[in-house]
């Protein structure tokens, strides 16, 4: 229905195989004095699974609804398949939207939150059946159809609430934080349960999380926000491997990434007592002349027992705090003055006290410039 | 820590001692109040039933000792009012036509206002809301000539229907500001989804508000409905003497100068006149408490 008021506008050199699903441009949002958003520019590929990641605050869910068309844009546009949807009613961009309290209508049942959307587009009565039908069976809540959201757990209840979207066939889900009210087990479930969703439905999605594990197993690409802007835009084994600045290598990775104060000349890297030959190190830039950076080390990148033959480097720690952890184990020490941890296996014996050798390879290290803190 | 003694046999759950000095009083006053309210209600009861000789012996307190309805259906049927003698039916069914359009017009407005305060934010919708919330703390008394005057110039004066008006003025600030805290209440993401599903302003109102939101029309519904039939000012100023409402003629019935004051008739009529806003306080006491907690939650 939506494609009939959207065929004369439509451009024809946007119909190639590239054309973005969700293209934003240049957008802006404020609440009154408040910058929320401010010039931030994402596209977002056919079928591919973004994922919103940052600290609470800095603007995901507007950036959400702003897609959604749940904000009026302060400045700025967005695509939706080519379509200028800047101005469209929720409704008419061909979107679906799961929210984290998932927002289910209280007072109808199962079924008739389903419908909700498609007898508001007057879609006929038998379609809609089969609609739900086709749905419910994708997500396995055919026997809950006739009760009402009180009467379902909040698995069921997140279930239903995709469901609402998957029934009205849109092209684009958009996901607020639809796991957080969940316990840790069945957050782990249903994140697998929307990744098959994924695989099976091939329909592009925006998935807003704070949670990097979420980030990091949904993902095709992170967009790593902070303060309304976006710090990286990557593959998780790039968000991970290759952080574009300080702020995305300490945000990303638990137990977080060690950081130490250094100074390179040339490729010869010092810090703390280290002098480290860098040449193999992939620099962006090559840097000339000498400069102050930050060293980011991460602490399960760490290099202790017998492979320390390949290490570049190699110093002493001392214990401080031993966390078993079961599978690994988390020393804390102290290097340069700043806290300082490693991750060993778990079957490590270790205590508080003890001294630890260490050693790093270059090609894990993560070499910031101190002043922009932007990856070098 | 040394000077606590532990009983030692302590097990299970603490005994409670009932006389503390702090029941004692908790209860005595209890005992005050009770008899503040129910004492004249008591009083009230039995002089209905009462006939005038017994009356006239004075011991207002004791039970009648022939229980009688006939002043019940002299206040309801026959008593003069000034214009007629049909007692307070007429009043009765005044009142209702007064009622019944002002209370549904008035909670109609208000909820739907308070609806487009809460969740659309229009232009301008502060400024509205601050107003209207102006507006409740006005003294009417203020407002009641220029009133008059209005009603006059669009031809309602002294019509039920300028009555009507005037309710649903009156009643708009207070039920659009108990509107308005309910639906900022109910979670936003709500409507979010509502307005994704394609729901439009009318569609998001009646389909998903209003069905969740039955305990704040039970309290907009009491509080209008006892407001309006308690109403004596403005049913006096603004209607003409063949549609004044009831409490208006049962003071005319109480105050009327001529002939002995009829103690038991003026009892009877004066419980007539409170069993309406009575029955709606012991129907629906219930709802009343549960919504007004519902919408105190957020404001
Ligand atoms: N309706 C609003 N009015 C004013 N400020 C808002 C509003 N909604 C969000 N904000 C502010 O915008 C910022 C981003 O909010 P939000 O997008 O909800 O963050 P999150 O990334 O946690 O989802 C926050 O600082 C928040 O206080
Ligand atoms: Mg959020």
């Amino acid at each position: 229905m939506k494609h009939e008021t959207a065929l004369h506008n439509l451009d024809q050199t946007a119909m190639t195989a590239s054309q973005p699903s969700v293209s934003i441009k240049e957008l802006d949002l404020s609440f009154g004095a408040v910058d929320v958003l401010k010039g931030l520019n994402l596209d977002i590929a056919a079928g591919e699974f973004l994922v919103l990641l940052g600290s609470s605050g800095c603007g995901k869910s507007t950036l959400l609804s702003c897609i959604a068309g749940l904000l009026d844009l302060t400045d700025g546009q967005i695509f939706i398949n080519g379509q200028n949807v800047t101005w469209a009613e929720p409704s008419e961009r061909g979107i679906g939207m799961v929210f984290q309290s998932y927002a289910l209508y209280p007072q109808m049942t199962v079924e008739g939150n389903l419908g909700f959307g498609l007898r508001n587009a007057g879609v006929p009565k038998a379609e809609v059946k089969e609609r739900i039908a086709r749905a419910a069976k994708i997500l396995q809540i055919e026997p809950l159809l006739k009760r009402r959201p009180a009467a379902l757990s909040g698995g069921q209840r997140q279930r239903v609430a995709i469901g609402r979207a998957l029934v009205r066939d849109v092209d684009v889900f958009l996901f607020d934080e639809p796991l957080s009210n969940l316990d840790a087990k069945l957050r782990a479930d249903l994140r697998v349960e929307i990744k098959l969703l994924h695989q099976q439905l091939g329909n592009t999605m925006i998935y807003v999380t704070h949670d990097q594990v979420e980030a990091m197993t949904l993902a095709d690409r992170i967009a790593i926000m902070k303060d309304g802007k976006i710090m990286q835009l990557g593959t998780p084994d790039a968000v991970y491997n290759q952080p574009a600045n300080r702020y995305v290598a300490e945000f990303i990775g638990a137990p977080a990434m060690n950081f130490v104060d250094g100074k390179l000349s040339g490729t010869k890297l010092s810090f703390a007592d280290l002098s480290v030959d860098v040449a193999d190190y992939p620099f962006q830039s090559a840097p000339g002349g000498d400069l102050n950076v930050t060293v980011g080390l991460r602490p399960e990148h760490l290099i202790v027992g017998t492979d320390q033959l390949q290490s570049a480097a190699t110093f002493e720690l001392t214990a401080e705090i031993v966390e078993p952890m079961g599978a690994d184990t988390l020393v804390w020490s102290t290097l340069d003055g700043r806290r300082f941890r490693v991750r060993l296996d778990g079957q490590t014996k270790i205590s508080a006290g003890d001294t630890l050798s260490v050693g790093i390879a270059v090609e894990t290290l993560n070499i910031f410039n101190a002043a922009t803190e932007q990856r070098l | 820590m040394a000077d606590i003694s532990y009983p030692t046999d302590a097990r299970g759950a603490k005994p409670r001692r009932v006389m503390t000095k702090g029941n004692v009083i908790l209860w005595s006053t209890l005992a005050v109040i009770l008899a503040y309210y129910a004492l004249p209600l008591y009083v009230m009861v039995v002089t209905s039933l009462k006939g005038m000789p017994e009356i006239r012996m004075g011991n207002i307190f004791s039970p009648p000792m022939e229980i009688t309805f006939d002043a019940w259906h002299k206040a309801a049927f026959t008593a003069c009012t000034g214009l007629n003698c049909e007692g307070l039916s007429r009043g009765f069914w005044n009142s209702v036509e007064i009622l019944v359009p002002s209370t549904i017009l008035s909670i109609a407005m208000a909820s739907i206002s308070g609806y487009a305060i809460a969740n659309w934010r229009f232009k301008g919708s502060e400024v509205f809301f601050t107003i209207l919330i102006f507006g409740a703390f006005i003294p009417y008394q203020v407002m009641i000539y220029p009133l008059v005057i209005l009603l006059r110039e669009i031809g309602l004066f002294g019509s039920l229907w300028g009555l009507v008006l005037v309710h649903t003025v009156f009643g708009m600030p207070i039920l659009t500001l108990l509107f308005r805290n309910y639906f900022t209440s109910l979670p936003e993401e709500l409507f979010k989804a509502a307005r994704v599903d394609g729901a439009g302003f009318w569609g998001i109102f009646f389909r998903v508000l209003v069905p969740m939101s039955l305990p704040i029309f039970m309290v907009a519904l009491i509080l209008q409905m006892t407001g309006i039939w308690n109403d004596f000012l403005f049913g006096v100023i603004y209607t003409r003497p063949d549609q004044y409402p009831m409490t208006v003629q049962l003071n005319n019935i109480v105050n009327a100068v001529q002939g002995v004051k009829e103690y038991n008739v003026n009892m009877a009529a004066t419980l007539l006149t409170g069993i309406v806003p009575l029955t709606i306080y012991f129907v629906s006491g219930k709802l009343f408490v549960r919504g007004i907690a519902a919408g105190a939650v957020k404001g």
